[in-house]
Order: C-alpha cells, then sequence, then structure tokens
C-alpha cells in the first residue's frame, strides 16, 4: 500500500519541467511497478503503466491520464553573472520576486528571483508588475563561475519544499498536477485488491502544459474504450470565489460540457451519490484545459470524462490542495472501474 | 466540351425539403450536445443509406456506395452544432448566469428570448430599464457577467443545461428566415444529395459535433472515414450591406444572391485548386451561378479533414447567409438551390483523374 | 552552393502553391536521389539509405512555402485588396513588390494614413498592377502572390525575401547531394514541406504518412546581435542553433544533446537556442502517431519575414556540415 503523503511529497520536491519528466517519471515507475503488469514509456517521455483486467480476450480498455510535467523556467541569457529566463507553461510573473528557484545547469545551483531597483527599469514602470523579461535569476556566484556552470536553454524549477499545513493540507509547487498522479495512485492501490474485468491503463503523460503532447499521442496506440483526464480545478480561496470555483475538501468536480460524455458524467455522478462521495459538477461550456481536450479527437475519437481535484493558488510554488479529495478520486476511479462491465460501452452509444 | 451523356437532372428543392429544413432550424443543438438534431438526421438517412454509425463524439456518419468498383471516396461534411448557451449558475427567483458556446458577440444578446433545455423552457434575457441607465453608460455594450436568463419567479433548469435564441423557422418571399441556418442548411443539402445520390462515388456524409468549438467532430470522422478527397458544406457570412459612409462595400465576403461561395481560402484551409477548378468549371459549362467567397478568416470543418491522417484534398462550399451567429440569419431560396446544383453535378464529374495531377 | 540559394530564394511559392519550388527542387536534387514522391498536401518526399538493423527512419524537414498574400477585391479602378497568407506585418508591406502566381506584378500602395505618423493597416493597402479597370486587371479574388526582390550576395552575408525557409531547403539539397555514395545506417526521408507558414500543415500529414522514428526541422531562427534587439543568444556566423525550445515545442532533450555533442566532436561551431515566438515544422512532427522524438537546427537569420531577410553564409555550411555528420553516423540518443 503507497504511503501517499509521502508520495506526493516526493514528487513535488523533484522539478520534472513540461518536455523534461525524466526525474519524476523514474519515481513514478517505480511505485508503480508493484502495482501494474507492464511499464512503458512514450516516444514523447509519458508514463505507461498496464493493469490487466480478468475479463475474456479482447478486453475492453479504459485510460486515466494525469500530467506529470509541471511549469517552471529556462536560461534565455548569462550576463554579468546574472541569467535572464522565459516561462516553460503559464507563468503569472506577479509570484515571481524573491522566489526561491534551482537552476539545473552543469550541476544544480540554488538562486533566487530578483526584481531590479526601478531606476534599473524602463522609466514610469511605477509600482507596476515588472515583467519577467527584466527580471534576473541571482545565484550568488561570481560571473566566471555562472558562465561556466549555466547556459541558455538550461531549466530552472521552483525551489519551494513541500509545507503541511492544518486540516491535512499539503502546499507545494507542482500539485498542479502531481495530485492527480497520486489519485490514480491510490486508485492502483485499490485494484490490486479487487477484480476488475477491463484493462486499465494509467498513464501519467508529459507536456500538458505546454501542447497537450501526451494527451494527443499516447491513445494512439492503446486505442483505449473509454479515457479519464484527471486535473487539479480552481478551490475558493482569497481572490477566488465565484460560480467557477469549488469548497477545498468538499470532494472533487465531475466535468460537463462538449469534452464530456454526458455519460460518463452520468455514470460518474451516480456512482459519486452512491459511495457518499461529495461531489460537484462543474459546467465546462467550452474545453475543459485538461488532458481530455487531446484524448478525446486521437484517431476515430474516444469518450472522456474529466474529474478535478480542487486546489488553490494554482500555478503558483504554493498550490494547496487536501489529501481526503485525492483520496477521494482513487476511491472513485477504482470503484467505477471495478463495476466496469465488458458491454459499457455499447450501454453508452449515444442515441442511434 | 461535347458531352457524350446527357447531363442528369439534379435534386429540385421542393416543400418537403423546405419541411425538413424547418424542422432542423427549430431544434436546439448546441455544440457538444447535438441530440434533437441528430435524432432528425438518423431518421432522415437510415432509408436511403448504405451504412449508418453514431461514433464516440456523436458525429452520425453515413456511406452511401457507388454502382461501380475503385470509386472515388468523397467525403461531405456539414455541422450538426450551432451556437448558444449553457447555463453556469443558479440564482435566486429563476434567474441563472450563462456562458456563451461558440462565438457570440455580446451585443447580440440583450432583450431576446431563448428557450432553455430539451423541453425548450421559454426564457428571456433582459436589459436594464433605459429610464435607469445614463447616456454614458449606453455607449457601452453589457458584459456577459451582468446578463442573466430569466425564467420566470419559481422557474426551474438546471446548471449545465443548454439554451438558444427563440427562433421559429420562416419563408419569406425568396428568403429562408431562421436561427442555426449555419450549418442547418449544409446539413440539409447533404440529405437531399443522399436522396438523389450520384452512381460515380462512394459517398461519405459525415453530420458533425462541435464545429463551432474547434472542428472537432469533423476531425475524428475524418481520420474515420479517411477519404480521397472531402468537401465541406456549411453557411458563410454574406456582409453585403452599405458602407457607413456610402462608399464601395469590398468587404462584402460573399453576397445573397450570386449562388454558393467556393472557399480559396479561409483561416483554417488553403482549398485544393484542383477541386476549385472542378467547381468552378462545372459552374461555368453549366451556368449554374456561383461565387468565390473573399480570402481570409472564418473556418470550416475542411480544416480539420484535410489534416487527417496523410492529408486529403478539400475545398468548402457555402450557402451564403447574413447575420451569422445571431438570433436571425436570413438566406436566399435560390442560394441554396444552386448549391445543390453545383455540388451535385460537380461529384457527377468526379473521378481519379483529378488526383491524377499533383497539387 | 550560392546559385543554388539563389534559384531557391527568387522562385515564388506563396503557402498552398509551391509546385515551382517543388519543380526546382527535383531539377537539383537530380541523380541524387531516385525516390521521390508528392503527396495530397503537396509535400515532396524524397527517400535515400536503408534502415539497417540499429539504424532510425528519420524525417528532414524544410518547407518549400514562403509568406504572401491573397487578392481579396478588384476595385472599379483595377487595384487590389489583399489579405495575408502567414505573418505578414503591413511595415514591410508599403512600396514593396509582388509577383502573383499567374506571373502579374505589381506594387503596394496604399491609403492616405489615420495621420502622417501613423502605419497602414493592411486593410488601408492595396496592390497596384497597371490596371485601369476591373476587367483589364489580370488579377482576379482568390489569386496569390508572393513578395519580390532580388538575391543580394554580400559575401559572407546572404539577403533574400524567403530565407524562410528557401535556405533550409538548400541546406537539405546540399545535404543530400554530400550524402551521395557514403555508407548511411539510416532510412533518411526528406520533406519538403507545404503550407508551413499558416500553421505547419504540410508537416503534421506529412509526418503521419511517413511514420519515422526521429524528426529533424530545418528552419530560420532569429538573432539578438542587432542594435536594441530583443534578448536572444543567437547571432550570425555563430554557428547553426541547436533548438532547446520555441513558441510551440520543447524538442527532445536527448535530440538536443545528440545534435550538442556531435557538433562537438566534430568539431563545429553551434548555438543553443531558445525562441520565445514562433515555431516550426518540428512542433507538428513530434505529436504525429505516437508522438515523435523531434528537434531542429535553425539557420540564425536577421529581419525574418520581411522582403530581406539576412543569413550569413558560413552558418548555412557549417549547417550543412552538422547535417551531414548527425545522418551518416549511427544514433544513440540518450
Amino acid at each position: 500500500m503507497t504511503d501517499l503523503s509521502a508520495f506526493l511529497k516526493e514528487l513535488i520536491s523533484l522539478p520534472g519541467l513540461s518536455g523534461h519528466e525524466g526525474s519524476i517519471r523514474e519515481v513514478i515507475a517505480r511505485t508503480w511497478q508493484p502495482l501494474v503488469d507492464d511499464l512503458s514509456t512514450s516516444r514523447l517521455g509519458s508514463l505507461h503503466g498496464l493493469r490487466r483486467g480478468s475479463g475474456l480476450d479482447p478486453r475492453p480498455r479504459i485510460l486515466l491520464s494525469a500530467h506529470m510535467d509541471a511549469i517552471g523556467l529556462m536560461v534565455t541569457q548569462v550576463k554579468d553573472g546574472f541569467l535572464r529566463f522565459t516561462q516553460i507553461g503559464g507563468v503569472d510573473p506577479r509570484i515571481l520576486p524573491g522566489q526561491q528557484v534551482t537552476v539545473h545547469g552543469r550541476q544544480d545551483l540554488p538562486g533566487v528571483v530578483v526584481q531590479p531597483p526601478e531606476r534599473l527599469l524602463p522609466p514610469g514602470n511605477g509600482d507596476k508588475t515588472v515583467e519577467m523579461e527584466h527580471l534576473f535569476i541571482d545565484t550568488g556566484l561570481v560571473p566566471a563561475d555562472v558562465a561556466r556552470l549555466v547556459r541558455t536553454g538550461d531549466l530552472v524549477s521552483f525551489a519551494q519544499p513541500p509545507v503541511e499545513l492544518a486540516g491535512e493540507t499539503l502546499a507545494g509547487h507542482s500539485l498542479d498536477n502531481r495530485a492527480s498522479v497520486a489519485a490514480v495512485t491510490a486508485c492502483l492501490d485499490e485494484l490490486a485488491k479487487t477484480r476488475h474485468a477491463w484493462d486499465v491503463w494509467a498513464v501519467a503523460t508529459s507536456q500538458e502544459e505546454v501542447t497537450l503532447g501526451g494527451a494527443f499521442t499516447s491513445p494512439f496506440d492503446i486505442r483505449p474504450d473509454l479515457a479519464v483526464a484527471i486535473d487539479v480545478t480552481f478551490a475558493k480561496g482569497p481572490g477566488a470565489n465565484d460560480h467557477r470555483t469549488y469548497p477545498l475538501g468538499k470532494g472533487p468536480t465531475l466535468g460537463w460540457g462538449p469534452n464530456v460524455h454526458p455519460a460518463l458524467y452520468k455514470a460518474f455522478k451516480e456512482l459519486a451519490d452512491q459511495l457518499d462521495i461529495p461531489n460537484s459538477m462543474e459546467p465546462m461550456p467550452l474545453m475543459s484545459g485538461t488532458d481530455a481536450m487531446g484524448l478525446q479527437v486521437v484517431a476515430e475519437g474516444i469518450p472522456t470524462m474529466v474529474i478535478g481535484v480542487p486546489l488553490r493558488y494554482m500555478h503558483t510554488p504554493v498550490e494547496l490542495v487536501a489529501m481526503k479529495d485525492i483520496t477521494r478520486v482513487g476511491h472513485l476511479l477504482a470503484e467505477f472501474i471495478a463495476r466496469l462491465e465488458p458491454d459499457f460501452v455499447e450501454k453508452i452509444r449515444w442515441d442511434e | 466540351m461535347s458531352v457524350k451523356t446527357k447531363t442528369p437532372q439534379a435534386p429540385v428543392l421542393d416543400a418537403d425539403s423546405i419541411n425538413l429544413l424547418e424542422r432542423l432550424s427549430n431544434a436546439v443543438a448546441v455544440s457538444g450536445d447535438e441530440g434533437e438534431v441528430r435524432a432528425i438526421v438518423l431518421e432522415q438517412v437510415k432509408p436511403m443509406a448504405d451504412e449508418v454509425k453514431v461514433d464516440a463524439l456523436g458525429n452520425v456518419l453515413v456511406t452511401r456506395k457507388a454502382k461501380a468498383d475503385g470509386a472515388p471516396r468523397v467525403m461531405l461534411a456539414a455541422h450538426m452544432d450551432e451556437i448558444g448557451f449553457m447555463l453556469v449558475d443558479e440564482e435566486e427567483g429563476g434567474l441563472y448566469r450563462f456562458a456563451t458556446v461558440g462565438g457570440i458577440d455580446v451585443r447580440q444578446l440583450v432583450g431576446k428570448p431563448v428557450w432553455v433545455g430539451k423541453q425548450h423552457t421559454p426564457g428571456i434575457i433582459g436589459a436594464r430599464p433605459i429610464h435607469l441607465t445614463t447616456r454614458e453608460e449606453r455607449g457601452r455594450s453589457i458584459p456577459l457577467d451582468q446578463l442573466r436568463i430569466d425564467l420566470g419567479p419559481g422557474g426551474k433548469a438546471k446548471v449545465g443545461d443548454r439554451a438558444a435564441f427563440a427562433t421559429s423557422f420562416r419563408q419569406i418571399g425568396p428568403s429562408l428566415v431562421g436561427k442555426a441556418l449555419d450549418d442547418r442548411l449544409g446539413m440539409a443539402t447533404l440529405i437531399e444529395l443522399l436522396k438523389h445520390a450520384p452512381e460515380n462515388v462512394d459517398l461519405h456524409l459525415a453530420f458533425t459535433v462541435q464545429e463551432e468549438v474547434g472542428l472537432r467532430g469533423a476531425r475524428v470522422a475524418g481520420y474515420t472515414f479517411n477519404p480521397d478527397v472531402a468537401i465541406a458544406v456549411d453557411s458563410t457570412p454574406a456582409a453585403d450591406l452599405p458602407m457607413w459612409d456610402g462608399s464601395e462595400n469590398g468587404k462584402y465576403n460573399c453576397r445573397l444572391g450570386a449562388g454558393p461561395a467556393v472557399y480559396v481560402a479561409d483561416g483554417a484551409t488553403l482549398s485544393d485548386p484542383r477541386l476549385i477548378r472542378l467547381l468552378a468549371q462545372t459552374g461555368d459549362e453549366l451556368g449554374i451561378p456561383y461565387q468565390f467567397r473573399q480570402p481570409g478568416g472564418g473556418g470550416t470543418d475542411a480544416g480539420a479533414i484535410h489534416k487527417t491522417r496523410a492529408g486529403v484534398p478539400s475545398i468548402s462550399v457555402s450557402v451564403p447567409g447574413r447575420y451569422a451567429h445571431s438570433a436571425v440569419l436570413i438566406s436566399r431560396m435560390e442560394d441554396w438551390q444552386n448549391t445543390v446544383n453545383l455540388l451535385y453535378h460537380s461529384l457527377t464529374r468526379l473521378n481519379r483523374d483529378l488526383l491524377a495531377q499533383p497539387r | 552552393m550560392k546559385a543554388l540559394i539563389q534559384k531557391l530564394v527568387e522562385s515564388i511559392g506563396p503557402s498552398g502553391y509551391e509546385s515551382t519550388v517543388r519543380d526546382l527542387i527535383k531539377s537539383e536534387i537530380g541523380s541524387s536521389a531516385n525516390n521521390f514522391e508528392v503527396d495530397a498536401l503537396g509535400n515532396l518526399i524524397v527517400r535515400i539509405g536503408e534502415k539497417s538493423a540499429e539504424g532510425l527512419r528519420v524525417m528532414l524537414a524544410a518547407h518549400m512555402d514562403e509568406i504572401g498574400v491573397i487578392a481579396t477585391h478588384i476595385d472599379d479602378n483595377g487595384f487590389i485588396r489583399f489579405t495575408t497568407v502567414g505573418g505578414v506585418s503591413p511595415r514591410t508591406c508599403y512600396g514593396g513588390r509582388v509577383v502573383f502566381v499567374n506571373g502579374a506584378r505589381g506594387v503596394i500602395g496604399g491609403d492616405r494614413p489615420d495621420s502622417p505618423t501613423a502605419m497602414h493597416t493592411i486593410e488601408q493597402l492595396f496592390i497596384d498592377v497597371g490596371a485601369t479597370s476591373r476587367e483589364n486587371c489580370p488579377v482576379k479574388v482568390g489569386d496569390f502572390a508572393a513578395f519580390d526582390r532580388p538575391f543580394l550576395d554580400l559575401g559572407d552575408r546572404l539577403v533574400a525575401k524567403s530565407m524562410d525557409d528557401r535556405i533550409a531547403v538548400a541546406v537539405l539539397v546540399e545535404t543530400i547531394r554530400q550524402l551521395k555514395g557514403k555508407q548511411i545506417p539510416h532510412e533518411l526521408v526528406f520533406v519538403f514541406s507545404t503550407q508551413e507558414e499558416v500553421g505547419l500543415r504540410g508537416a503534421t500529414t506529412a509526418a503521419f504518412g511517413v511514420d519515422p522514428d526521429l524528426g529533424l526541422s530545418v528552419d530560420v531562427t532569429g538573432v539578438g546581435d542587432t542594435p536594441k534587439s530583443a534578448t536572444m543568444e543567437v547571432s550570425l556566423g555563430k554557428g547553426p542553433t541547436v533548438k532547446v525550445r520555441d513558441g510551440r515545442m520543447l524538442a527532445d532533450p536527448r535530440i538536443v544533446r545528440w545534435m550538442a555533442d556531435t557538433a562537438e566532436k566534430a568539431g563545429l561551431p553551434y548555438q543553443m537556442e531558445v525562441l520565445e515566438a514562433g515555431s516550426t515544422d518540428a512542433a507538428a512532427i513530434q505529436l504525429a502517431r505516437a508522438g515523435v522524438p523531434a528537434g531542429c537546427m535553425s539557420i540564425p537569420c536577421r529581419y525574418i519575414h520581411s522582403p530581406s531577410e539576412m543569413v550569413d553564409y558560413n552558418d548555412v555550411q557549417n549547417g550543412v556540415r552538422l547535417l551531414v555528420e548527425l545522418l551518416s553516423k549511427p544514433i544513440e540518443l540518450k
């Protein structure tokens, strides 16, 4: 049985930026190894874990997708010992000044993002946000050493270590979307003790934050009959309180909209209510902003579902999640899979 | 050009065709929720098709084989979905916050009746009384987050329900007037062509979903059919109104009454020149009126289809319509008939020689 | 190689209408290859070599199309209004010259601007081909044109329109010539792609059809070595680049290492490239089918998407050398 909290804390202490997920893939692979029959890596670096079902061949397949990549920064220029940088994925420049980071050069170097004094910035900036192109990273080393150890293209990740807060919550960077990787792991833990007819493909996708690359490519060879994307969603908190936000610690959200097959929404909703798992509908009038956008339109099309783990302060180094919500999602997925009958796909055909 | 065989007769649109269009236009099918329209399509195509399938996203995929073997495989696509709304939050007293689905100018929403949910429950999108506004305020459009759908006190709907403009179809003189003629006209055209299927091509018809939110149905339908050639049949805006200063309107996109609009280039596709030639030559030789849509902007299902697998030579042909993506569209009966004529005759002339020369 | 470059940059091939360029490429490659194919979107596909036991199918891509314009309206007096094909800025238009695919030539003029110092918008520009009425205008709605500017040889520096991406086409053609006769352990598939400038469309379908083990695009990239330029650590004359990332793609880090290590071992100059906007065919190749490890080698270029793009001839030749090194030896990605 995986110690979910320890596993998640390990995940969010690693970089694993989009396109460079190697370090985190290794940790997930090690943890999934005893829980799956086969492990493999896609050509784009996604991790595929297959648990075979007990049904007769050919068995239908369900794919669970949780992206493992994280946002971060990349060095664009080494200048006089300071580093200029750009973003990998969506980074709000306002969270950067004073942020502790790790520069992945020829060796890992601690650094801090610095906001230059106003007199060194374009005139008239006042107290407006300082754009990323004017910020620097200072490693504290002399220019000669920086030039030797760091070059254009090197990655920079957030150095914020995990922090346990009250109410069984956890804060840190890249809980988007490692919280969901933990949820899928919790599901695999339960499935290890349950019979299930269907094959289960647990996929930790790469590059969601920049290209949805993993989501567009992993299903191509796997060709699942159903796909579920698990991602974080907006929890209520300071500055985020309207109808698009959901209470922290009160269960997952279930997506509804063109990116979700309505019969899958209904099936998950009924099951969650039956299991007394608190849940909210998350209307998604357009696209979901998750791997489901890619999964749904691969090859001949795949019925998709989106499950959300509420999270505060998304895309900051102090994202906050409730451990209870993660275990609820894992449990919901495992129960759904255990009850899947071989003819489920026939039953959810659109009106014909 | 010498015609060795008698030119076949293109389908003539009649009262039945208009009744079908009326049913389609009055049905509600907002992107992701196309069921009401899909039911009508299935009822229409089943008697005439060799194969009918509904895929994972809800596309209706219809095949009607040619009389001979080795015929070119032609895919025609028309989208079932329309722009509309989704209820996203419930407030007191029958009021609902809503989001738009597909590109709708927020200024088109104010003071309109809508139909909500599968029952077409009536609702309204109101606005502050003019008496309570200032002149300065009236110069700015009302932002979406201040608008609500009002079902009346005690009125009930569910968050997640879709809604559409409450416009009933009518024929007024030469014009067809209704909501969602983009793309119910395209769909009705496909059904006519299925009824009078040309015998020389394998017809693969895709009634697609989610065109308005990213050409998503077309992408998977194109992959499934893997055709030799594809034609998207849509509706394109006719901006042929007078200019504000009376100067020449050079930005009309296409014109009502000038026939089907053949695309050379839009925002999503550079039409295959071999198909442009086929359609233009057919129109010229048979005297079918047609026009070239002004290049640039917009997109149709062809945008997704032409990039599927190893590529599909593609083009789009649209029935011109004024006031796209609003509550009321206006198209002309004769443009619709000429669209059917141009497509029908072009299909009968389509053979493998067309693709013998590279693009 | 300069003669080849001149022929390529001076030919006319806006997105969607690349056949003239395609014919030129075929004739330039001549007997250096004998496996030519043109696919549904007009991509030219040239295959060389056979995959050995540890070899790979490698797809190379350089795009044949250039940015241009399309006629949208001919007014009563024969002036032509237009819209753009690919990233064309009105800044580079006024006073420029265009050539239509049908041969008609003209000048870009404009309405009186909103103020003496304002820049025209595309809607405020028009093309003048010397016609005096719609009837005697040789251009109709829907006709495509490219910009017209002759090649300029400044010695080390070369200037022309469509260096993006004809310089890369030249690099690939020259690479094919130099690989002729060599023992190659890989199946090399050179794709001269179409419609890159309007969204990487040719490469998307070509990659599906070719189904490669590895993809490498060759394109141009911006530089930071002109006065008061945006931050960019790439300069003319310091070598072809190994792309780490651009606006739509993160290069596979194994490919980045392979390219950089190969350049170092061969003593060839190279630069690490981080481009914040823009992209190349590699972004499309990367997402084909079940995914393809992809990367890109760029030729540094000043004034991209203007009619006077400038590259360094040494960078171009070093680009060829680097490709020959990469493709003629076993590939180990780690």
